[in-house]
């Protein structure tokens, strides 16, 4: 065991940290879910690319580093501590990325990747329906076989990012006689393909960062299709281990969050506290760390050739329950100035995105496998609890 | 950067963790507390054959050479099976503490003498601490290691008066300790003794925590175990989600404190006087695991968990007393606060490891 940074590891965050002051936006983006600030995002994906920085665990030649996972964690501690903007392509680049790494035939990494990484093609996500929530199994969008073509008729609901996205991966039935896990098939699908119609849904804070969408025989190539027909829930399950066992909230973002309550703390102190919300700071400023250090473990674990085991589930409940209590404090601490939206320089000074960031939070222990599901993943499959 | 243990520290643990699952069962435990000195002295000797006992001892003083990151997996093992001797205070506390009185010129003829019989199985010893108010197996101790305001002594047994105190953990062995300062005694005095007492405080600390963790997880494979095998409303109890998700808390909890134990393992070792935060994080972290642990566990058990035949209560009351010796979660809670919030704190993602970590040009 060695808690120490190499020198290339220090040279690594430098250069990093270098880039970022010279590159990130100066004034915060507009919310990635209105049109104008998608767009805006999507400018700094594009930045990002041209640097190199879209994502630096690819290889080279799809415009990343070859960076291990260590050196990922190093970058996005620097990307919270920088204030970068919030990556709008996360579906693609966390989600789809590994997915298509591990999965895609040589032409389909060459059709898909650059353009997710240039920003030139912004993911949504297509899991969901509406009766097919956290029994995912129980999807029935359809997507059946013509030719070289797949006709898709259905509907998928909670589509993170679909309003404005241009693309949604997603899962579909392939096998119409099929049940269950069975005779599911992953396809890609644009959202501009004729047939598709998009709903926005809004979310808690009024915006759109969801969507329904609606498949009314849509044609696409069967070479939008990855790995084998029927394969899809396996594709699948690689990919809800990736979103809920590494890379879906990097622990900087909570140790930065957990770093301005402890500023918001501090500024309230002559203010009245009371001694549980001083011990939900430091509690929160804990569990970030815990987060971190379990976050460092497993890296490490990975870069040493082992694999991420059934205790990855516990990392969504500690996430989320921590962002929760993070957000909770930081209200309990504005007090009754709490629940205003903070319009001038001044107040988004003294507000910051807490309120919003509390909104957020709540979708935490639901989205990615509901935190029920995921309790019951723990006891069954890593502690061995009966089934039935 | 490699936050993993190497092969040997886990095969090490592995071996450990098969000794004492074979030798440490809840029968033999509940033998122990019939006898006078509540010791296994058969299982004593196969744990100072094992090297457990003077692993962080030096090579040139007869022991391993290891230290604390080498042996938090097999304090750990030591709390899975609740094992009731000190062996984690002995090789992870007192000997470290002789060690270091060693190491710093200090001492008299007695503590090479110790250390020696330590090592060789042929003297026990105990350690009393300003933090804790009793000694735990001082009675079966050859030398106590006592504190007089900042100074350090090393006493002979008969030297000591001892005072029972009854633990609500029927395998501890509490006691108060009287003892009269005798200069030839004496190892340590002023800034030098406090500073050493600081450090066995944390070592403390660290090994009731790995203990805590370990006992943790052994609550829970009895809660597992049980719910799997009693049956209602004609299924297993275990079955249901509210039971499933009682364990599953449980685990998170577990799951999310070794890392950090682990890190105040590695701090110890390598930077001792940095390692308040560390410390006093992964206590305040096992202990929440645990009192978790032992609530639930006694929740999934129902009227059974709640009875003295239950073995699960030699777990739960193990918990219960180390959560609060070395330091309880006020005493931790505070030392994090004090760090976490005076003005000059290195806060942020980057820091997670200290500031010598990073760029050296930051």
């Amino acid at each position: 065991m060695d808690l120490t940074y190499t020198d290339a590891q220090k040279a690594f965050r430098q250069e990093v940290r270098d880039w970022l002051s010279a590159h990130v936006p100066k004034e915060p983006l507009p919310s990635f879910d209105t049109a104008e600030g998608f767009e805006a995002h999507r400018i700094w994906e594009r930045t990002l690319a041209q640097g190199n920085w879209g994502m630096v665990t690819w290889p080279v030649e799809y415009g990343g580093r070859g960076c291990d996972l260590i050196e990922w964690l190093i970058f996005e501690e620097e990307y919270y501590r920088a204030g970068a903007p919030l990556r709008v392509n996360q579906n693609g680049i966390f989600l789809l990325g590994p997915t298509l790494m591990e999965y895609a035939t040589p032409e389909q990494k060459a059709r898909f990747i650059p353009a997710m990484a240039s920003g030139d093609e912004i993911w949504a996500q297509g899991w969901s329906e509406p009766n097919a929530g956290s029994d995912m199994a129980a999807i029935r969008c359809r997507a059946d076989r013509d030719g070289d073509e797949y006709v898709i008729n259905g509907q998928k609901i909670w589509s993170t990012r679909a309003v404005y996205a241009d693309w949604v991966f997603g899962l579909f039935r392939t096998d119409p006689n099929s049940e269950r896990h069975h005779g599911i098939s992953k396809i890609l699908v644009p959202l501009n393909a004729e047939g598709v119609t998009v709903r926005p849904i809004p979310q808690l804070n009024g915006l759109p960062g969801f969507a329904e969408i609606f498949f009314d025989d849509v044609r696409v190539p069967a070479f939008n299709m990855l790995g084998e027909e029927g394969q899809g829930w396996h594709i699948a399950m690689a990919t809800a281990g990736f979103e809920r066992g590494l890379m879906l909230r990097s622990p900087a973002r909570f140790q930065q969050a957990s770093k301005r309550l402890v500023e918001l703390y501090r500024e309230r102190a002559g203010d009245i506290v009371d001694p549980s919300t001083e011990e939900a700071v430091v509690r929160c400023y804990m569990d970030a760390e815990a987060y971190a250090l379990s976050t460092y473990q497993t890296a490490s674990k990975l870069c040493n050739g082992g694999s991420i085991g059934p205790e990855a589930s516990c990392n969504k409940i500690f996430w989320s329950e921590m962002d929760l209590l993070i957000h909770e404090t930081a209200m309990k601490l504005l007090g009754a100035r709490a629940e205003i939206e903070p319009e001038t320089a001044a107040e988004i000074a003294e507000l910051g995105s807490w309120l919003d960031g509390f909104m957020f939070a709540q979708s935490g222990p639901i989205y990615a496998g509901t935190n029920e599901i995921q309790r019951n993943i723990i006891a069954e499959r890593m502690l061995g609890m009966p089934r039935k | 950067m490699n936050f993993t243990f190497t092969e040997d520290q886990l095969s090490f643990r592995e071996a450990i963790e098969a000794l004492l699952v074979g030798e440490v069962t809840p029968e033999r435990i509940r033998a122990r507390w019939q006898t006078d000195t509540g010791v296994d002295d058969a299982l004593m000797a196969q744990v100072l054959e094992s090297g457990l006992i003077s692993m962080q001892v030096p090579e040139a003083l007869g022991g391993l050479g290891m230290g604390p990151i080498d042996f938090v997996l097999l304090a750990e093992a030591c709390g899975q099976v609740a094992l009731p001797e000190p062996v984690v205070e002995t090789a992870m506390v007192a000997l470290p503490l002789l060690v270091d009185v060693l190491d710093r010129g200090l001492g008299n003829g007695d503590v090479q003498q110790v250390i020696d019989g330590v090592c060789a199985g042929s003297l026990r010893i105990a350690v009393g601490h300003p933090i804790n108010p009793c000694v735990n197996f001082a009675d079966v101790a050859d030398w106590l290691l006592l504190p007089h305001a900042d100074e350090i002594y090393l006493v002979p047994r008969d030297a000591v008066a001892l005072t029972p105190r009854k633990s609500v953990d029927p395998s501890r062995r509490l006691f108060e300790v009287q003892f009269e300062v005798n200069g030839a005694q004496r190892l340590a005095e002023g800034d030098v003794g406090a500073d050493l007492w600081r450090a066995t405080l944390n070592r403390g600390a660290l090994a009731t925590a790995a203990q805590l963790v370990g006992l943790s997880q052994g609550m829970v494979e009895q809660s597992v175990r049980y719910t799997a095998d009693r049956q209602q409303f004609g299924r297993a109890v275990g079955a249901n989600q509210a039971v499933k998700h009682l364990l599953a808390n449980v685990a998170v909890q577990n799951e999310y404190a070794k890392p950090v134990i682990y890190r105040a393992a590695y701090t110890i070792g390598v930077s001792p006087s940095r390692a308040d935060f560390a410390v006093s994080h992964a206590k305040a972290a096992a202990a929440r695991a645990a009192l978790l642990a032992g609530r639930n566990s006694i929740q999934a058990h129902g009227a059974m968990g709640y009875t003295w035949e239950c073995d699960l209560q030699i777990w739960v009351k193990r918990a219960w007393a180390l959560a609060r010796e070395w330091g309880g979660e006020g005493f931790h809670k505070n030392r994090i606060h004090e760090w976490l919030l005076r003005p000059n704190a290195l806060l942020g993602p980057e820091f997670t490891f200290g500031k010598r970590s990073i760029i050296d040009a930051a």
